[in-house]
Order: C-alpha cells, then sequence, then structure tokens
C-alpha cells in the first residue's frame, strides 16, 4: 500500500502529506521505519529492522562545523570520534614505539619526525572508506537512505531539504531519533566561536594544529591533548577543575600524571576569558587562574574547545510533535525500552538521557529495539556495567563501579580494593617509566566478594578490559578471579594475581615473576 | 631435588625450585624452608643465574625478543602514520641481547634478595637423593654436603631435547642457548613445530634474518589445528621458509665461525628424498625432556613415567611417597606453564602448612603463542570438543578480524580471527576460546576469567563491547555459526 517513493501519497496530491492528527486510525505509512540519524545506533538499528524484511528508511545529515567542517554517512564514531581518535592515538604510540625500538637493537637515523598530512591523509581515507562501506550496506539490504535534514510535521511525518533544496516527505509506522550530539562552544568566551575548533574539525584538518591550547577536561579533551603531545606538538591542556568527571578519579589523576610526564601541559584550575587574533595569524588566548586570582596570556596556533557535547534537536522540531527533552541536557527522556513519551517514537544513542554515551551501547540498543518492535522480542538494553577505556597517552580501561560509587553505595567498611602497581615487561628493556601503570579490584567485602568495578591502566587497555567485563556481567567474584590462571608474560595476568589491598596500607607495587 | 641442611638443625621442608613463588609461600609460615638450584650448562656451555626457564630462559627473554620483532614491523607502520627517518633501517643482536641479559640478571638478583629476605636458605648446588629425607648438595667446586627435611617439593623442570643424530650437541644451538648468544645467528634452521619453534622463528625473522623453520608432521600438536595452520601460513606469508615433512639426518660442520656455517643433511618422512642445506645456526626446538633421571629418585622410591621421565602425581601435588612432593614441567598430565607451576606450589604450600583445602584448578588454563600473529586459547580446540561432546552438541562460532591499526598501514585484513566453542546441552556454555591477532594474550585472559564463572553465549552476547578494540569482536553478535568443522 505504498507509492513509490517520494511520489505524492494516493488521494492526496501535495496536501497528503500535510495535516494529519495524531489520533484515530492512522494512515498508511511509506515506511514501517524511519531513522533519524545515520550514526552507530541508527544504522545497526535501521540495519536489523531491514533484517526482518521491513522497509527502512535513514535520513542522515551533518551540519558543516562553525569552521566549515562536514563528513559522510556513519556518524561522530566513524568521522569524528572513536575511528580517527584511535588511530591518531596509534600515530602517537607508534613514536612512543620507535623510540623503544632502539634500545631493542633498531637502529634508526636521528632526527625522526612527524608529518600531519601523512597521517591525516591516511586517516580520512580510511574514513572515507568506511562511509562508503555504510552506503553500500544500506544499498545491500535495501534500506533507503535520504542524505537530508529532517524535522518532524507530525508523529508519523519527518520532512525536510536535499542540499539540492529539493522537499522531501518521509512517512512511518514507526520513527527512531538518533542524531547523536556535536561539540559545544564556551558561550562566555568572547572569540571562541570564530577562533576556535572542536573535534569535529581536528580530525580533517589538511595541515597540523601546531601549538595547540586544548580546553577541558574531558575524555575528548585528554585524548585529542595526548596524541597531539605524541606527534610532537607543542600541547596544552586548560582544565577548570577535576579531570574526566564522573570517572573514577584516583586512575583520572594517574592519567593526567601520565600525561605531564610524558610532556602535555597543564593549566590547572584555569578557565578562559576571550580569544584574540594576532596579525601573525597566531590565537592569543587569556584565561584567568583561579588559585592565583591572576591573568595570565599566551599565544597558540590551535584552539581547541572540548568542553562537553550537546544534542542538536533544535531543527528536530519535537516540540511540535510532543517528545519531551530533559530541560537542562536537551537530551531526549526514554524509558527502558528506549520509547519516548510519544507513541511509535522512540531514541537511542547519545541524544538519549541518562545513557553512557558510547557507540557500543547504542549499537546494542538500537539492534534490540529493532528487534522489539518487528522481531518479536521483548529484550530490553542492559546498561550495567559497560566496560569502556580511554584512549589516552597511558591508556585507562574500566568497568562497574569507580570507588567513590562503590563506597557510597556501599560504605568503606563494605568493600574491598585490591591493587597493584605493575611494570609491563616490554617497559624494562625500553626503560620506560611505569610509575602511573596501575590497576585496581573494587570488590564486596562479605563472603561471596562479588567484584563491583575493575580499573586497568597501562597499555593495550581495552583489551585487558573487555573480557573482565564478561565476567562481571557472570557476577565474578574475587575468589573465581584468583582461581584464573595467569598468562604470561602480559600485563593482564596481574589482574588475576590482585592481592594487596588498600586496607593493609602495604606497598602496593608487584614485580611480574 | 630437594636439600636438607647438615648436623644440627633439619629442614621442614626443602625444595629445588627453578621459581622462587613456593618457597618464599613455605617460608612465611615460618617453616625452615631450603632451595637448590643447580644450571647445567649446555652442551655450548650456556648457563645461567637463580629464577628456572621462565626467567633465564624461556618466557621473559622469549617475548621481549618478539617484541623488539614487533618493534620493527612497528617502524614500517609508523610511516604510514606520518613517521618519518631513513629507509634503511637495521636491528643490531648484540644491543638487544644485552639488554635483555641486563634484565634478567637483574631478575636473578632479585630473587636471590627475595629469598634472604624471607631467611629461605639457597645453595647453588645440584642437589640428589641419597636416602629416605636426605638429600646431597653437589656445587660447582664439587663440594657435597648432606641435608635432611621433613618434606621434599621436587621442581626440577626440563631441558630441551637433542635429536640423537650426528653433530647435534656438537653444533645445534637450543633455546637455551639463543637467548644469550654473543652473536647474531645469521641465516637459521629451526628444527620443530613446537611454540618454541615457531615463536623463536618468528622473532629471528622478524628481526630481519633469513629463517627455515623444518617440521616433521605438523604444527603445534595438542592445539587447536586449525588454528595452528593459520599461524603457520601467516609466518609463510611474512617471510618464514617451512621444509614439511623432513627430519635432520646429520649436522657438519662447513666453517668455523660465530656464526659459522653447517651443513644439515635431511630425509623425507614420506619417502627416500634427501635434501641438504646450508645455514649460520640450528636451532633445535622438538620438545623438551623432565630433569628426572639423575637426582636419585629410585633411593627413595618415586615413581616416574619410564617413557617420558615424568613425576605422576595425585591431585594434591603429592608423588607416591607421602612426603615427597612434585610441582611444574616435571609433572605427567599436567601443562607446562609458568603460571600453573607457581599457582600449585603456592597453593600446594598453604595446604601443607596454613591449613588451606583448595587444591590447584588445571581446568581452563588460558595460554598464549607469542608468534608474529599471536594467539591465545582456553578452554577446548574444536576438535577435542567434537570429541568429547559430539559434533551435533557444539556450536562455533567465528569472525574474522581487521584490527583498526592495521588499516592506515594496509596490512592483513583477513588474518586474525576469533573463534567461540559453545556447549549447546549446557545452556551453550562457552568451552573454547581461541583468538588470533595483536596483544592475543592481554584478550585473552579475561575471557578466561569469564569462562571461569561459567560463561554462556548469552551472557557474551549481552555484554557490550569497548570500541575500537580486537576484543570486541570475541562478543560481537555478527559471529555466526558455522556448524562443525566446516
Amino acid at each position: 500500500a505504498l507509492g513509490a517513493e517520494g511520489a505524492p501519497r494516493s488521494g492526496g496530491g501535495a496536501a497528503g502529506w500535510g495535516l494529519r492528527s495524531g489520533a484515530g486510525a492512522a494512515p498508511e505509512n511509506e515506511y514501517d521505519l524511519l531513522v533519524i540519524g545515520g550514526g552507530s545506533g541508527g544504522l545497526a538499528c535501521a540495519k536489523e529492522a531491514a533484517q526482518f524484511g521491513r522497509k527502512v528508511a535513514v535520513m542522515d545529515y551533518v551540519e558543516p562545523s562553525p569552521q566549515g567542517t562536514s563528513w559522510g554517512l556513519g556518524g561522530t564514531c566513524v568521522n569524528v570520534g572513536c575511528i580517527p581518535k584511535k588511530l591518531m592515538h596509534q600515530a602517537a604510540l607508534l613514536g612512543s614505539a620507535l623510540k623503544d625500538a632502539q634500545h631493542y637493537g633498531w637502529n634508526i637515523s636521528q632526527p625522526v619526525h612527524h608529518t600531519w598530512s601523512v597521517m591525516a591523509q591516511g586517516v580520512q581515507n580510511y574514513v572515507k572508506s568506511l562511509n562508503w562501506g555504510h552506503r553500500v550496506q544500506l544499498q545491500e539490504k535495501k534500506v533507503k537512505y535520504f542524505n537530508i535534514k529532517g524535522s518532524f510535521s507530525d508523529p508519523h511525518t519527518v520532512c525536510g531539504l536535499t542540499k539540492a533544496g529539493k522537499e522531501t516527505v518521509v512517512t512511518a509506522d514507526n520513527i527512531v531519533i538518533a542524531t547523536g550530539g556535536r561539540p559545544k562552544y564556551p558561550m562566555d568566551v568572547a572569540g571562541a566561536l570564530e577562533y576556535g575548533i572542536t573535534s569535529d574539525d581536528l580530525f580533517w584538518l589538511k595541515e597540523s594544529p601546531g601549538k595547540t591550547l586544548v580546553v577541558g577536561a574531558s575524555y575528548v579533551s585528554l585524548e585529542c591533548a595526548g596524541f597531539l603531545t605524541g606527534i610532537g606538538l607543542d600541547t596544552t591542556v586548560m582544565m577548570r577543575s577535576v579531570p574526566l568527571r564522573g570517572f573514577d578519579q584516583q586512575m583520572a589523576s594517574l592519567v593526567t600524571e601520565h600525561m605531564e610526564s610524558y610532556g602535555t601541559k597543564f593549566l590547572k584550575r584555569c578557565f578562559p576569558t576571550k580569544v584574540e587574533k594576532l596579525k601573525s595569524n597566531r590565537l592569543q588566548v587569556t584565561w584567568k587562574n583561579a588559585d592565583l586570582d591572576t591573568e595570565e596570556t599566551d599565544s597558540f596556533d590551535t584552539v581547541m574547545w572540548a568542553v562537553g557535547r550537546a544534542p542538536d534537536t533544535k531543527t528536530l522540531n519535537l516540540e511540535t510533535v510532543g517528545v519531551k527533552t530533559n530541560s537542562e541536557t536537551g537530551k531526549i527522556i526514554v524509558d527502558a525500552s528506549e520509547a519516548t513519551s510519544v507513541p511509535h517514537i522512540y531514541a537511542v544513542g547519545d541524544i538519549t538521557e541518562g545513557r553512557p554515551e558510547l557507540t557500543p551501547t547504542a549499537i546494542a540498543a538500537g539492534k534490540l529495539l529493532a528487534q522489539r518492535l518487528f522481531g518479536q522480542s521483548s529484550e530490553l538494553m542492559d546498561y550495567d556495567n559497560v566496560p569502556t577505556t580511554v584512549f589516552a597517552p597511558l591508556e585507562y580501561g574500566c568497568v562497574g563501579l569507580s570507588e567513590e560509587a562503590a563506597v557510597q553505595r556501599y560504605g568503606s567498611d563494605n568493600i574491598e580494593v585490591y591493587h597493584a602497581f605493575y611494570k609491563p615487561l616490554e617497559f624494562t628493556v625500553a626503560e620506560r617509566d611505569a610509575t602511573q601503570c596501575y590497576m585496581k579490584m573494587v570488590c564486596l567485602r562479605e563472603r561471596e566478594q562479588r567484584i563491583l568495578g575493575l580499573h586497568f591502566i597501562g597499555p593495550n587497555a581495552g583489551e585487558v578490559i573487555q573480557g573482565f567485563a564478561l565476567g562481571i556481567k557472570c557476577g565474578a567474584t574475587y575468589p573465581q578471579m584468583m582461581k584464573t590462571v595467569g598468562i604470561h608474560p602480559t600485563c593482564a595476568e596481574e589482574v588475576t594475581k590482585l592481592h594487596i589491598t588498600k586496607r593493609s596500607g602495604l606497598d602496593a607495587t608487584v614485580t611480574g615473576c | 631435588v630437594t636439600a636438607y641442611m647438615s648436623k644440627n638443625s633439619s629442614y621442614d621442608a626443602s625444595i629445588v625450585v627453578a621459581t622462587p613463588s613456593s618457597k618464599i609461600e613455605a617460608a612465611k609460615y615460618e617453616k625452615k624452608v631450603m632451595v637448590l638450584d643447580f644450571v647445567t650448562p649446555t652442551p655450548q656451555g650456556s648457563s645461567w643465574g637463580l629464577g628456572g626457564t621462565c626467567v633465564n630462559v624461556g618466557c621473559i627473554p622469549k617475548k621481549l625478543m618478539h617484541q623488539a620483532a614487533l618493534l620493527g614491523q612497528a617502524l614500517q607502520d609508523s610511516r604510514k602514520f606520518g613517521w618519518q627517518f631513513t629507509e634503511e633501517v637495521k636491528h643490531n643482536w648484540m644491543t638487544m641481547t644485552e639488554s635483555v641479559q641486563n634484565y634478567i640478571g637483574s631478575l636473578n638478583w632479585g630473587y636471590r634478595v627475595a629469598l634472604r629476605d624471607n631467611k629461605v636458605t639457597y645453595e647453588n648446588a645440584y642437589g640428589e637423593f641419597v636416602g629416605p629425607h636426605t638429600i646431597k648438595a653437589t656445587n660447582k667446586k664439587g663440594i657435597e654436603k648432606l641435608y635432611t627435611a621433613e618434606r621434599f617439593i621436587i621442581a626440577t623442570g626440563e631441558r630441551p631435547r637433542y635429536l640423537g643424530i650426528p653433530g647435534d650437541k656438537e653444533y645445534c644451538l637450543s633455546s637455551d642457548d639463543l637467548f644469550s648468544l654473543p652473536y647474531c645467528p645469521g641465516k637459521t634452521l629451526v628444527v620443530g613445530a613446537s611454540y618454541v619453534a615457531l615463536e623463536c622463528a618468528g622473532f629471528l625473522a622478524g628481526l630481519g634474518l633469513d629463517v627455515t623453520v623444518m617440521v616433521r608432521s605438523i604444527l603445534l600438536r595438542g592445539f587447536d589445528q586449525d588454528m595452528a595452520n593459520r599461524i603457520g601460513e601467516y609466518m609463510k606469508e611474512h617471510g618464514v621458509n617451512f621444509i614439511r615433512e623432513f627430519v635432520p639426518i646429520k649436522v657438519e660442520q662447513v666453517e668455523e665461525g660465530t656464526p659459522g656455517i653447517l651443513k644439515v643433511t635431511a630425509k623425507s618422512t614420506a619417502g627416500d628424498q634427501m635434501i641438504e642445506g646450508e645455514y649460520n645456526t640450528v636451532l633445535l626446538a622438538i620438545g623438551r625432556d623432565p630433569c628426572t633421571r639423575k637426582i636419585g629418585l629410585d633411593k627413595v622410591g618415586v615413581n616416574i613415567n619410564e617413557k617420558t621421565g615424568k613425576i605422576p602425581v595425585n591431585d594434591e601435588e603429592q608423588t607416591n611417597v607421602s612426603y615427597i612432593y612434585a610441582v611444574g614441567d616435571i609433572l605427567q598430565d599436567k601443562l607446562e606453564l609458568t603460571p600453573v607451576a607457581i599457582q600449585a606450589g603456592r597453593l600446594l604450600v598453604r595446604r601443607l602448612y596454613a591449613g588451606a583445602t583448595t587444591k590447584c584448578d588445571y581446568v581452563n588454563v588460558p595460554t598464549t603463542v607469542f608468534t608474529p600473529l599471536e594467539y591465545g586459547a582456553c578452554g577446548y580446540s574444536e576438535e577435542t570438543a567434537v570429541e568429547k561432546f559430539g559434533e551435533e552438541n557444539i556450536e562455533v562460532y567465528h569472525s574474522h578480524f581487521w584490527p583498526l591499526e592495521w588499516t592506515v598501514p594496509s596490512r592483513d585484513n583477513n588474518k586474525c580471527y576469533a573463534k567461540i566453542i559453545c556447549n549447546i546441552q549446557d545452556n551453550e556454555r562457552v568451552i573454547g576460546f581461541h583468538v588470533l591477532g595483536p596483544n592475543a594474550g592481554e584478550v585473552t585472559q579475561g575471557f578466561a576469567a569469564a569462562i571461569k564463572c561459567g560463561l554462556t553465549k548469552e551472557q557474551l552476547d549481552n555484554t557490550v563491547g569497548i570500541h575500537p578494540v580486537c576484543a570486541e569482536v570475541c562478543i560481537q553478535s555478527h559471529l555466526k555459526a558455522h556448524g562443525i568443522l566446516g
């Protein structure tokens, strides 16, 4: 009962899609599912729904950044998040590997230097291949792709303009909003918008950002500042208060401590007041130092804002259809089944209130949603014990509760924290400093000693934590960890050997063998 | 071998150990402990300090040299990530080996200090039983002492096997010699298909040497054979030569030197064909034999397997002689791994002296083969799962993956691979985990812990991945069942 795509509905001509009241028998919609937003959550949902033989459409549109940067299908993760971030992080790690290699007998002529454009091109080409890959996948699964910026005209209708200005209307039985977020700009800093860039721009720069100031204490800030330092750039991080708010603070401190010894400069307890452009084209930044109560200034080639991300819901027209959002964050309020306040309208991913802003959770939630809508499943997404990793120069992986959250929930008398400072074997010959290589396991103190949280700083932290996250999903206890034999020699084996408690006050430094 | 003290005092426990954990454990319970450790030099004259195989001629130097090889690859990758330096990069064997040996020296020293701090008496002497509760310790100078102890723990480990052909002991090296070799081995023939053979061949090739592996029959006997073959394929594609179904029958010296030139004659296992080849170094890695034949076990009546030399023990590591125990590589039907030995040793001592009852859990022990493409595994291989549970009762989920770090440098996109084997009849319990890819050990460890907790496929599916890392592919629901061995 569906007309050809783009053709006016039967019985309506141009007015057919115009006015439709919310209640009453729904007229036949063109699609079973329309997904607004072609990122991690949206694409996963759309592809899964298509597996059930449903008629699915995806709308994706990238509003260019203030600096004019734009990108293809795939969302934040693919274009301006996880993927380019990890690749540039890898470039930085390889810089360290070059230094290590000399200790291991490799003769490399000095000087060694890094060329941004070679790296950027390699990364950008790979991202473009992913954009292409997603287009092909949608085609193969017969999902219709619209490169338009959609907005609601009623609960089953979304319309928008293509880049060429053509008006397009799409109707669907079910709509999933997965438009994600975009970096915030500080509103109270003169020159922030004109002269600063964000992560949206960083990964697409054709030329090196040069001497860079990264403002913010988020993982975005630390990860970017980290790899910029690693490729040899003069990099400073400006933080207003604590690093990695929401993460375990002891671990967050170790991350920033390592970055300092790595060469990243930190301006702590400082916040910018204005950014001006100099005749030399450099940027002059003025800031307040809250501790010293002074005003300071310095010049940089690039100023990057990493002060948080916000959902882009203004142009969606959510008020028109009554989708409720959180007044403070602007995020869409959903229940455990990802349903919004409007029937048949759902939301997944970074745009949803109270959810982790992570690709794997968006993907999983999107898939499960499609399974519930079209596959007779009733399984809800489990947001508990989601593991994550901060890809700072010394990586930090974690799953479960931070120590502070565990103390708050259970009381310090009821938890036991096992910890260890260790040295990766590969650091020995390389003469690398392992001061911040550390791990801790937060357990309930009572008989079973269930594991509440696991935190690991060191190389390949993501690889280490993933399997343990599985264990925690299975209700792993401390004795079960101790029964697991280690793989030798690895860093991960130290998790199975944790035995010194914080409570004991003993020195937690362990030796490998 | 165990040792006991002369004259007045008697030891509670006397241990001859390569890895120090159990001795320190015993000392914690204020028992009088002695350790006898002695390294008989190799035919080439190599020897080493306290710490055993793992520290001196196993895990530690192996992983460090593997790391050196990986760094060689990293150098190549780094160019694609924007790093610039001269085209020609060469490796210096001596720089690497000296660094590795220095680190090992620090570990030997660390053990001496740890023993002293825990008041364990250490003697660098060769121990052998001479009668009930009595051991003779002979040091380098030939001086003999007698000791008695209430209990003994034998942990003498193993040494590499020789082929028993002309020229093997005179001219060939083993892993006992390789890690302290004072000159670059050059063009090398590795004989064997053990993980020792493949790991050594792998890093030697990674350092730029011309390497050939001579294999009698299959690779990595006892490991999942599909995974073993993938490892071999990868090595072949990355410059390691393989000669399959041949065994050396003699080794002759063509030229002396460091290294010299050796001529190897080999015979086909499938016919009469003979081949010859010249190499700078021949490295034998055809297996290891327990050091149990010359320690006087017959004097105290400890049974050993006559064929293999291994010592059978009960599930409390006790031999047939009630006051004599054994741990580590010399045990029959147990895994030859450092962490297993450490675990077994520690738990044994806690049972003996601290009233504990926990026995060593030898089930689902994870391991990793540090070949150029690393292989981590825990639980059943596909073949043994089929054998034990029946083809129709297991489900195998698998996937190739392309590590993100390999994309920009255009490295292989279809070589890394993960496989999970589930027991359908037991709630799709995960009974086997196999991963081939970078950092396989780091990936596998956590999965082993989860398997210990009874991981099922459903729990796997419900766990969110960390993105972007290799490990997440192991839980991604796009792993498809492929039926069995299909």
